[in-house]
Formats: structure tokens, sequence, C-alpha cells
């Protein structure tokens, strides 16, 4: 998602218009989100269709820690509201306030990304490796690719919090903010869904 | 922190403490689901769980995404996506008699 | 004045000085003339014109595998393949034409002309551009590399599990497969939504969509196909990998998997894929065939909206591939009816472009013959199309060579004599030269014979139960008189072999017009579409200036003026003077993107990542760090280039100026 970064600073770039009045980058941003839809979608169903597959190994409501993953759910859903309060300090220019909000966004992310590592080597130790069973090969999957976009999403939060410090910004400070905002909300609402259809519903 | 937000010069139309307001009440519907773990809803599990997943999802894509305030084309690019991917997938796991079972 | 990777939605922001030199240490590239001016260009012209080189390599690549085919099928008991290499050779035909010579042509003229046909000066996001398509050459390497590297991958185009699968396909093929369709949806993914932005935003002052030229609809039609399906074939790669690779069992009957799975996900995205190669073609023969009817197109919002509603119920048909897989029978009913359905706006386009023609001054140019084929062939593959919507029939036809008949019917009918109208009627923009017409018209005949003769005998193999991909027939199972397998599979490979002969005459047309080729006037067409404004080739800015737009047809509304008292149409300026007086009034400051090293290097870095799979996580690792390297350098540099970039290395300040103007 290196591809936020806008350019501003030339005067003689004034006579431009787009045509729709919108920014390009939150354009490109939403129609990524809207094709991740059908990326996660896909993994989804692909879990939906073999949770109760399990020949080896155990089955998921065997396994699932729901309090723990609850307390992991939440902290991510409150990284949502610090994002949110990173965008609006940095739409009132306040970069010290931006960064603050987002070390806490990546500080919360990355305690998810810890909460979830540690989930995964207990299921491990406890008999569910990725090729146990299709129920642990399609929650590997689907959660794992979940984790990697958490994770890449803790490195531009923090990305953008250095090249903020260093001033060597290369565009609209606050819609870099806020593009990494929309990713990081993204990211949480796929786990929203996640957390009720895979975990909270038994199979 | 919360009053001085008038002054952003920014289409979208919510306060700081808006948001804060907004998390409290994710976090709610979030302590209520949790809680159909340990209390049994009888038949209203599968229903309650289903429409507070949709209310938190729409709740933060329309305020900390801004699609409620921001341009439509936003709002049609992504719930375009998101409709087709139920439709597809919805039918798909039709076809595997997933509903029925 | 200008561009590109910018928010419009400019709060007033403090001068951010940004860095000139990207990473504090490497200076940007500036070489305008040389290798290097090309394979760090961000500009969409170079850009669509390497997308068509590469796709025209890959297109002989996939030709000789198709010869080869036919070669092995003339005879019975053929020995040029054995039966290992005929499944490679068929897999990879039909995947190189599909994703490596299909999608990258139609992005070639995407590319060029979308920009030039909505009056703007160069794509949304120029360095994302510049990434698609070296993603696209990595997977297109990576794909083709697999037959060197212990064999190309032989699971048909569509790599139905279980049979993809480590068990059945042990060789490296399919995961060289997998990996390249993987980067090469990518590239495509990043370059559908660079040009949807471009049309949404990027359009000149007063070109609302309705008055957007066909060619640009659908491309945009095809770009929203391309962001909406492609997850989906990555989550169905994703899984084969896994499998494959890391020991899952996603596909794998003996531990409970549903094979059906892979199926449902590979037609969600395969079917709309069709539409993905098709619409640029119809969008191709929409703009020809005005332009030589010498009448506006029939019904352009009947064709647009067609467009886009074959593209919005295109993603409701896709279990139509299913057919013989016994979904049950009320899935297979409801499919049966989508897919009826969808031949209705692709029938409502067809009328189109016959009332089009209809009463029109019709000239024969090879642009407009080809663009004809198309209407007839076209028509004709839709027809056994329409049969296969007839579940019961598609039982009896599913994986004959009826198949094989119709589909080529529809793409090589279709999409790829749309593609050639497309280089006969653009081949003058692009390059300034016209190509030879009488060349042409034999590179046109010999393509509507041999293709004809190649297809049109597959109908006839096909309902006498020849099987789709059967390496070897036998004489003494090919049956008798008019129905014998032996006379229609020699009709067939003679075909293929005329149908090359038709394709070699495009090639040498091409050499020849390059060499001692008339310099094209500037509208030798009389064409109606805005890339015409520009100057043939147009200037790396495009247009002087930037168009204000008042009509559908633009440039055929500045040069004609209807008379009020007769209702005709009468020549108020021509071309030529038109682009003269753009010039004269050409804009002072134009500022355009710099040229950059990253979008090579990402490209490169992630096609690293994507072979560690096959070689294991050191290769992986490296992958990451460059993929991490370049995404910095990217972000950090700006997108227009500073002024000292420019400075050579010996502080001539004036020596390498390319992008400014005036």
């Amino acid at each position: 998602m290196a591809e936020t970064a806008t350019h501003t600073d030339h005067a003689a770039d004034h006579g431009h218009h787009s045509s729709t009045g919108l920014s390009n980058n939150k354009l490109a941003m939403w129609l990524f989100l809207g094709s991740e839809c059908l990326l996660f979608g896909g993994l989804i169903s692909t879990y939906m269709l073999y949770r109760g597959r399990v020949q080896n190994g155990p089955h998921p409501s065997q396994i699932y820690d729901i309090p723990f993953t609850s307390v992991s759910s939440f902290v991510l859903l409150m990284s949502s509201l610090t994002m949110v309060l990173a965008v609006t300090s940095a739409q009132r220019d306040d970069d010290a306030r931006t960064n603050l909000w987002l070390t806490i966004t990546a500080l919360l992310g990355a305690t998810f990304i810890g909460g979830q590592v540690y989930e995964f080597t207990t299921f491990y130790r406890e008999g569910l490796g990725f090729t146990t069973s299709l129920f642990s090969s399609s929650f590997y999957s689907l959660t794992g690719f979940h984790g990697v976009h958490v994770s890449v999403g803790v490195i531009m939060l923090l990305s953008t919090m250095g090249i903020i410090k260093r001033n060597k910004i290369t565009g609209n400070k606050a819609e870099v903010v806020e593009l990494v905002g929309l990713y990081w909300h993204f990211v949480d609402i796929v786990w929203i869904i996640i957390f009720t259809l895979i975990y909270l519903i038994p199979s | 922190m919360s009053t001085e937000t008038q002054t952003q010069s920014h289409e979208h139309g919510m306060s700081d403490t808006g948001y804060i307001k907004i998390a409290l009440i994710l976090a709610a519907i979030t302590a209520l689901e949790v809680s159909t773990y340990y209390v049994d809803f009888g038949p209203l599990f599968m229903p309650s769980l289903m429409i507070m997943m949709v209310v938190k999802f729409v709740m933060v894509v329309s305020y900390f995404m801004h699609l409620k305030f921001d341009s439509k084309i936003f709002s049609f690019l992504f719930y375009t996506g998101l409709g087709l991917a139920l439709f597809v997938y919805i039918v798909a796991l039709a076809t595997f008699k997933f509903f029925i079972a | 004045m200008a561009i590109i990777e910018r928010p419009s939605s400019e709060v007033a922001t403090p001068a951010v000085v940004a860095p000139s030199q990207a990473l504090g240490a490497i200076r940007r590239p500036v070489a305008s003339k040389g290798w290097r001016s090309w394979l760090f260009t961000v500009d969409h012209k170079k850009i669509g014109i390497m997308y068509g080189v590469v796709a025209m390599v890959f297109f002989i690549v996939g030709g000789v595998e198709a010869l080869l085919i036919r070669l092995q099928l003339a005879l019975p008991d053929g020995r040029i393949l054995s039966a290992d290499q005929y499944n490679q050779m068929f897999t990879m035909h039909a995947t190189t034409m599909i994703f490596l010579f299909a999608m990258p042509m139609a992005g070639a003229f995407a590319n060029y002309f979308l920009p030039l046909q909505i009056g703007a000066r160069d794509v949304a996001f120029p360095r994302l551009n510049a990434l698609s398509l070296w993603l696209l050459v990595g997977g297109g390497l990576i794909l083709n590399a697999s037959w060197f590297l212990g064999g190309a991958a032989d699971g048909g185009w569509f790599m139905y599990a279980p049979n993809s699968g480590p068990v059945f396909s042990p060789s490296n093929g399919v995961d060289f497969w997998v990996l390249g369709l993987q980067i090469a949806g990518i590239a495509s993914l990043i370059g559908s939504i660079n040009l949807i932005v471009t049309v949404l935003n990027m359009r000149a002052p007063g070109m609302t969509l309705m008055k957007m030229p066909v060619f640009t609809w659908m491309i945009l039609v095809v770009q929203f196909l391309l962001v909406f399906s492609l997850p989906v074939i990555t989550v169905a790669l994703v899984l084969l990998m896994f499998q494959r690779s890391y020991g899952a069992t996603f596909f794998d009957v003996s531990q409970g998997a549903d094979p059906l799975l892979w199926q449902h996900l590979f037609w969600i995205f395969g079917h709309p894929e069709v539409y993905v190669l098709i619409l640029p073609g119809f969008g191709i023969i929409s703009e020809v065939l005005p332009t030589f009817s010498r009448k506006p197109l029939f019904g352009y919002p009947f064709v647009v909206f067609s467009g886009a509603s074959i593209g919005l119920v295109g993603f409701g048909v896709w279990a139509h591939h299913m057919f013989a897989a016994g979904l049950g029978p009320v899935s297979v009913a409801v499919f049966s009816i989508s897919t009826m359905a969808i031949a209705i706006p692709t029938g409502v386009k067809i009328f189109n472009w016959l009332l089009t023609m209809w009463g029109g001054k019709i000239w024969y140019t090879t642009a407009m013959k080809f663009a004809i084929g198309l209407v007839v062939l076209f028509t004709i593959g839709g027809l056994s199309g329409v049969t296969h919507s007839v579940a019961p029939s598609d039982t009896q036809q599913t994986d004959t060579y009826y198949i094989v008949a119709h589909f080529h019917y529809v793409l090589f009918g279709g999409m790829v004599f749309g593609l050639f109208s497309g280089f006969y009627y653009w081949w003058p923009k692009v390059f300034g030269k016209l190509l030879n017409e009488k060349l042409g018209s034999w590179n046109f005949w010999f393509m509507v014979i041999g293709m004809n003769l190649t297809f049109g005998p597959m109908h006839i193999l096909g309902l006498q139960g020849q099987p789709r991909r059967m390496y070897v027939w036998t004489e003494a199972r090919a049956g008798e008189g008019l129905f014998n397998f032996g006379f229609w599979n020699m009709v067939s490979s003679i075909g293929s072999f005329v149908l090359a002969v038709g394709i070699l005459f495009f090639l040498i047309n091409v050499v020849i017009t390059a060499r001692n080729g008339k310099q094209a006037p500037a509208d030798p067409w009389d064409a109606r579409t805005l890339e015409w404004l520009a100057t043939s080739p147009p200037k790396e800015h495009n247009f002087d200036r930037i168009p204000v737009v008042h009509h559908l047809d633009e440039f055929f509304h500045r040069k004609y003026e209807e008379d009020p008292n007769t209702h005709t149409m009468r020549q108020i300026a021509t071309g030529e003077e038109l682009i003269r007086a753009e010039e004269a009034a050409a804009d002072s400051d134009i500022h355009l993107p710099g040229p950059s090293y990253w979008p090579l290097v990402l490209a490169i870095g992630i096609g690293v990542l994507g072979l560690g799979v096959v070689y294991g996580t050191p290769v992986m690792v490296v992958g990451a760090a460059v993929v991490l390297l370049a995404s910095f350098g990217w972000v950090l540099e700006p997108s227009v280039p500073e002024a000292i970039d420019y400075a050579s290395p010996d502080g001539d300040g004036h020596s390498k100026e390319i992008a400014t103007h005036g």
C-alpha cells in the first residue's frame, strides 16, 4: 500500500481539475477495498464450507478460546477509534497528536498480532497444525491472511509516523493519514465478520 | 479536545466526542455478542448475532470511514464490491446446500 | 498545468518541501532517449506500446503452440507430441492466449488510447501503470520459464482440482502457473484500479460520462469486471498454492474436501473474464464502424448500457460452465435462465452495429473489414453459445470439440478480429504511418478463411463426439463418410496454417510499414473522437491544451456543422487545421510525471518473492526485502520531478530537460 504517496507542492499544478472533484488516491483506495471484499469473501466462504470437516485433530468448538479472542477483538475495535482520532488530528494539522494516536493505533494493532501469534502457537500445541484437517487449513488461511493485512497496516502506520516526523511526506498529510485509516478500518470490519461467523457461531 | 472541532474546515460531519460515542456503542454491542457465548439466546441466537455483526460493520463503515458523509461514488465503489461478494458467495454456498444443513 | 497523482481536494497545506532525491541517495532517471527512457518510463503511450510488443510476442508463442496441437491431430495416431507434451501444449496455449496476449493487448489499447480519448495527459497513477506492465512481464516469464524448469503446467487452462493437486500433477509446472497467474493478476488489478480512477477523474472539461467514446466505456466496464473478479481467482490460486507447496488439503477428496469449490471460485472469476476478453473488441469496432460508415453510432446509450449490463449479469452466470458437475436441478435451471438472459444485451449490440452501417457510405478499409468480420463471426459464436445455455444440450457438448469451436468463434472471431481492426485503425495514430492496405487485405482474407477452416469443422467434430483435449485419435474409430474424423481434422489443421499465414502477412506489413510506409495524414480516416485531435504520433504531453468537450464525437463536431436548412453536415474545418490551431494555443507550462526506477524494482521484488514459494524461504526473504525497499523509495519520491533531478552529474543544468514544454 505504498501507493498512498501524493504530491501537491507544485505551485504550477493548480489549473488541474478532477472530473468528480474527488481525490484520485481515495477513489483508488475505495476501489481496492471493494475488491478486497471479494478476497476475504472467498476465504470466509471456504472456511464456512470446511469448518465441520475434521477428520483429524480438534474440532473448532474444542479449541476456540472465546474469552481470549473477545479481548483481542476488542483491542482491534478500539484501534479503529484511535485511528479515527489520528485522522482528525491530522486534519487539524496537529502533528504531535497525530503521531500520538498513530503510535497508539500501531501498538493496539501489534497487540492484536501478538494475541494471534499466541493463539496460533496454543492451537498448534493442542494438535491443530496447518495441515491437520480441512478446518485447520481454512482457519489458518483466513485468519493468517487477515493477520498479514494487520501487520502490513502496522508497518504503514509506523512508516507514516516516521515520514511525518521527519517531514518527508510527499503529499497532503491529512489525506495520507486518512488513506492509511481507511485501510485500517477495513481490516477491522473484516475482523468484525470473522469474530462473529468464525468464533461465535459454533459449527 | 472535543469542542473545537467546529473549526475543522472538512466535510466530515463528526466531532471527536461523536467518534468516542460510536466506539462506546460498538464496545457495548461487542459485549452483547460475547454474552451469547455464556447466556442461551435460544432461537434468537443466530439472528441476533447476525444483526449485531451487520450493525457494527455498518457503523464502522459509515462513521469511522466517513462513508455516510463522503461522496456517493465512494459508497458505490465499496458497496458494489461488497454486494457482489455477498451475492456470488451466498449462491456458491447455496449450491453446496450449505444453508439447508 | 497538470497532472497526476495529486489529491484534488486540496487543503491549503504548508508547502512541504519534498526531497528531490528519493531516499536521499538515488537520483531519479531522466533519460529521454534510448533503452533507459523505455525501462523507467511512466508515459502511458510508451507503456501502451510495450504492452503491445509483449502481447504480440506471447501471441506468436501461443500461436506456435496451437500449430503444434493441430499438427498432432492432423493425422491419426499423431507422433509430434507425447501425451504429456500435448497436455502442456494446450494448457499453455490457452493460458498464454488469455492472460498474456488478449488481456495485455487490450491493455495496450486501453493504456494508449483511453487517456487520449478523454482528453487527459496521462493516467491517474503513472508509476502504478509502469508497475502493472513489469508485473505482467514477470508473470509471463515465470509462466513460460516452466518449459525449461521441469515442464509446463498440464491441467488445462481452468486447472480443475484435484487433477491439479500434487498427486496428479507432480511437476513444478502447476506451481509456476499458479505463481505466474497471481503476479499477472496483481498487475491486472493495479491496472484496472488505475484506469477506473483515470476515467472517473481525469476527463477533459465538459466530457460527461455519456459523452465518452464507446471504447472508453467498454474499457471502463472491463476494469470493473477485473477489480471484482480477480480477487476470487486469487483466493483459488492461493488455496491451490497452499495445497501444492505447504501440504494443505483444500481439494483433496480423501480428506473430505469438495473439488467443486475450485470450480466455483474459478468460474466466478472465469465468466466475467470472458467479457473482459470480448468487450475491448466490442469497444474498438464501436469506434471503427461509425467512422467508416460515415455515420454516428446507432443508439449510443443502448450500446453503453448493454455493455454495462453484460458486465453486471456476467457475474451471475458462472455455473453454466459446471452443468456437467451435478449441481442439482434448481441451480442448473437458475443459471440456465440467467445465461439465456445475457444473450439479450449482446444481441442489442449486434443490431446497433448493423444499424450503424445501414444506409452509411461504407468505406471498406482493412480496419472496417475486420470490424465487419467480428460482427459476423461473433454472431456465429454467440449462437452456438446460446445452445450451451440449454443445460441438457450442454451436457452433451461439454468437453467436446463443439465447445472448442464455440469459444474460438467468440474469442478469435470476436476479440482477435477486434484487436486487428484496432491495429489498422490506430496504427497511424501511434506510429504516424499507415499500414499497407493491400497487405492488410491479404491479412484479412487469409485470417477469415483460415479461421473458418480451422474452427468451423470443430462443430462437426464435437457433435460427432471428439473429446476436447484428446491427444490422438485412431483411424479405426474415426467414423465414415461426411462425418469422418480424419477429413475434418485435416481440414482444421490446414486451416490453422492458413490462419498462421494471415498473421504472417500482418507481421510483414508491420516491417514494411516501418521501413518505408507512407507518412500518414493527420486525420486519415475522417475520425470522430478526441484522440485524433493530438498529433500523430502524439506529443509526450498528448494535448497542447486540454480540450473542452461539448459533444459526443467531439472531434467530428469540430470538423462538421449541421446546415440548419438541409439538416446535412457540412465541413467547416479539417482535422489538420484543428490540430494546428491547438498547437498555436498551446499551454505554456506543462508538468509531467517523471520517470522512476521504483516500478521496475518493485516488480522484480514481487517476482522474486513469488519464486520463493518454489525455491524456499531465503529467496522469499530477499524478495520481501526488495519489495520493502522499493516501497519506501516509491513513497518518498515525488511524482513530478524537481528541477535538480535533471541536472547531469557534472552540474550542467540544461542537458537533460525532458518533461517541460514551452
